[in-house]
């Protein structure tokens, strides 16, 4: 009976190929849809995990009560060791000591007197310490790498010496500065005085990161520390996978170990608490959990529409095909095929039906999410606006559920429309046979 | 099976009309031994079709009893009856109505297919059915490469693969020119003959009457008369 079936689909092109081809573009398009959130998705993941929060961040409780107001006075003091600790116990992540600073770029004429000046968001990271070689002894990635400084450069080059920093690339234009110029940075010490400071741009930035080219100031920790009077000081250490591939429950259970030890260690030394460390993954900063939870109902969603959608229009396509089929099924009813047996018959064509279409459109589907993920699509007229932590190229990410997704709508809607088309059978009576097969 | 394939008793098929009614059947009692060859005629709605459509149990009688291979049909389930039709009841339509997208092989072997047959099995059935109708060279072929007469005779072989006690038959003629006509009913009464099945007509084809043994005339839903036709082994004539 299966032989029969599948015989009369592939002979029968209307019984095949319109709707094969409906599923194949259904799964095609719900692969590739997937894949491009996917790729959405995981890009903003990233970009928020290189230049924000890690993968994990360590804080301490109260700078992370408050990080928005990036409380300085609230740092970690003895910042080599904890990240030396952090190291120890959690070998298998990068750790690296940030500072952010909050401040202003004054940018001086030949006379000394101020021709620009604007609101930065610095960020100091181990610019130097890595050129130096200083952290050989630990599992480590240069902050260069870290934050794609040398595929941003536009101008200039990295810092290779203390007081070098590099701008962004909305606000160097804006600020008029270019590299070789000198700057001073104006902010508060960790004790709340003014702290000044003079720099030379050594390169101009393009992060692709809207929110990133606008304010961003990168400096050396060294040269933060001094400015900044925060001497083995670590407003943040940021730890990172070193694929940087976010894996959440992974995180969730260091972070949690982490916590844990603190809370027991305080409890015997009886520290002040708001300045114990506080390990927080990246989906508990700033919301970034809400997000991806809302990024995935989303993805859901699109998943959702496609199968309704598709059903609606394979119901029509059964509809059809059951009016066109119509003396067929009343002549297998008249040879005594039972209308159940019909209706799964009719089922079973869906699946093969909905087999062959989701694999053609899942093939489909993942050429062009591999070709986007290989190359990407320029989405910077969206980004452009955005304070989204997301570059402006995004690119498709096939996962292995790419893989299978295409099949969910290709074969639910299949079946659910032949399953609410093919219902007709069960209406059918044979009464009048006779007379339908007279002329 | 002793007694008869099918009996009727006062079968009555009622048609509702909103005001009125229209009564196809009017109490017909008929029965039919295994093996007899036999046709409804009479004027057009005079209820040969209601009556084969209840013999064949596709449909039901509004009163009166039809026995089929000794099952009263009207207390039957639509997936009993479907099960009588698929054991015991070959069809015959006047347009052929085969599946156009299958072979003739295919076509044919559909009913052991419902009967679960293993392969070897329905092989075997199947080129003996063509073989009745002579057309096993064509069992590769497609309805669409056939003439209507062959047509036709794959839809015999359709009807008699699972060797049947009854085949029903309506108006299978009406389709088809003298010589395909002839052709037909030689192979359906040779089917009658050897392989005993009852053959159950309705016509208003005087070829198809010159073949019958038993010819049954219908007239405004009654029995008007049943006669034994004596001439019926004469071939038919030359044309
Ligand atoms: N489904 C139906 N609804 C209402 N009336 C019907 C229905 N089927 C048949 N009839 C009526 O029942 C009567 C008998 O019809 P039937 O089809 O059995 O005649 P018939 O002898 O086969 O005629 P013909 O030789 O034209 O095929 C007719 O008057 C017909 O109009
Ligand atoms: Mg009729």
């Amino acid at each position: 009976m299966i032989g029969f079936i599948v015989k009369g689909i592939l002979r029968d092109r209307s019984r095949s190929l319109f709707p094969a081809l409906i599923v194949a573009a259904g799964a095609m398009l719900t692969v590739f849809f997937y894949s491009y959130m996917q790729g959405g998705k995981n890009n903003f993941i990233e970009t928020s995990a290189r230049y924000q929060t890690g993968h994990l961040k360590v804080m301490t409780r109260a700078y992370a009560a408050e990080s928005d107001l990036l409380p300085n006075d609230l740092a970690l003091t003895g910042a080599a060791e904890v990240v030396y600790s952090l190291q120890a116990g959690y070998p298998e992540l990068i750790w690296k000591p940030r500072i952010r600073f909050a401040g202003l770029l004054d940018v001086p004429d030949e006379n000394g007197e101020t021709r620009a000046q604007g609101p930065i968001n610095g960020l100091a990271v181990e610019l130097l310490a890595d050129i130096r070689n200083e952290n050989q002894n630990r599992r480590n990635l240069p902050e260069a790498e870290i934050l794609n400084l040398e595929k941003g450069l536009i101008a200039g080059r990295l810092p290779e010496r203390p007081r070098e920093i590099l701008v962004g690339s909305v606000l160097s234009s804006s600020l008029g500065i270019n590299p070789g110029d000198r700057a001073t940075i104006i902010s508060s010490t960790m004790a709340g005085a003014l702290a000044i400071a003079d720099f030379t741009v050594a390169g101009i930035i393009r992060f692709g990161v809207t929110p990133l080219d606008k304010t961003m100031v990168i400096a050396d920790l060294e040269d933060a520390r001094q400015l900044l009077d925060m001497e083995d000081t670590a407003g943040e250490i940021c730890g990172f996978f070193p694929d940087f591939f976010y894996r959440p429950q992974l995180a969730a259970r260091l972070a949690r170990d982490f916590n844990a030890k603190v809370e027991e260690r305080a409890g015997n030394a009886g520290e002040d608490p708001d300045f114990l460390p506080l390990m927080l993954t990246l989906g508990e900063q700033g919301g970034l959990g809400d997000m991806i939870a809302i990024y995935d109902i989303y993805a859901f969603v699109l998943v959702a529409v496609f199968v309704a959608v598709m059903s609606l229009v394979l119901w029509n396509a059964g509809l059809m095909g059951s009016l066109r089929r119509y003396g067929e099924i009343g002549l297998r009813l008249a040879m005594g095929e039972t209308h159940r047996h019909l209706y799964f018959s009719l089922l079973g064509e869906a699946v093969v039906i909905g087999l062959i279409g989701s694999v053609i459109g899942t093939a489909l589907g993942l050429a062009v999410s591999f070709y986007l993920q290989a190359y990407g699509i320029n989405a910077e007229a969206f980004t452009k606006t955005s304070e989204m932590m997301m570059t402006n190229l995004i690119r498709a990410q096939v996962t292995p559920v790419s893989y299978v997704i295409g099949f969910i709508p290709g074969l639910l809607a299949t079946i659910l429309g032949t399953a609410v088309a093919g219902l007709g059978i069960f209406r059918r009576r044979t009464a009048g046979l006779m007379k339908e097969f007279e002329a | 099976m002793a007694g008869p394939v099918i009996q009727t008793i006062d079968l009555t098929k009622v048609y509702p009309m909103g005001e009125y009614s229209i009564t196809a059947l009017n109490r017909v009692s008929l029965t039919f031994e295994r093996g007899e060859f036999a046709g409804l005629v009479g004027p057009s709605g005079s209820g040969k079709t209601t009556f084969l459509n209840i013999v064949g149990t596709l449909d039901t009688p509004t009163s009166g009893q039809a026995i089929i291979m000794g099952t009263e049909i009207s207390a039957l389930s639509p997936l009993e009856a479907a099960g009588l039709r698929r054991q015991h009841i070959g069809f015959i339509f006047q347009t052929f109505n085969l599946f156009p997208v299958y072979t003739v092989y295919e076509n044919v072997e559909f009913p052991l297919l419902l009967l679960g047959l293993p392969p070897v099995e329905r092989r075997r059935r199947v080129m003996e059915a063509l073989e009745w109708v002579r057309l096993a060279d064509r069992a590769r072929s497609r309805p669409t490469q056939l003439s209507g007469g062959q047509s036709q005779r794959v839809a015999i072989a359709r009807a008699i693969v699972k060797k049947p006690a009854i085949v029903i038959a309506d108006e299978p003629t009406a389709n088809l020119d003298a010589e395909n006509s002839y052709n037909i009913l030689d192979i359906m009464r040779e089917l009658n003959q050897e392989l005993s099945i009852t053959f159950l007509f309705a016509t208003h084809d005087e070829k198809v009457i010159r073949y019958l043994r038993r010819k049954i005339t219908l007239f405004d839903g009654r029995v008007a008369k049943d006669e034994i036709l004596e001439t019926a082994a004469t071939p038919p004539p030359v044309t």
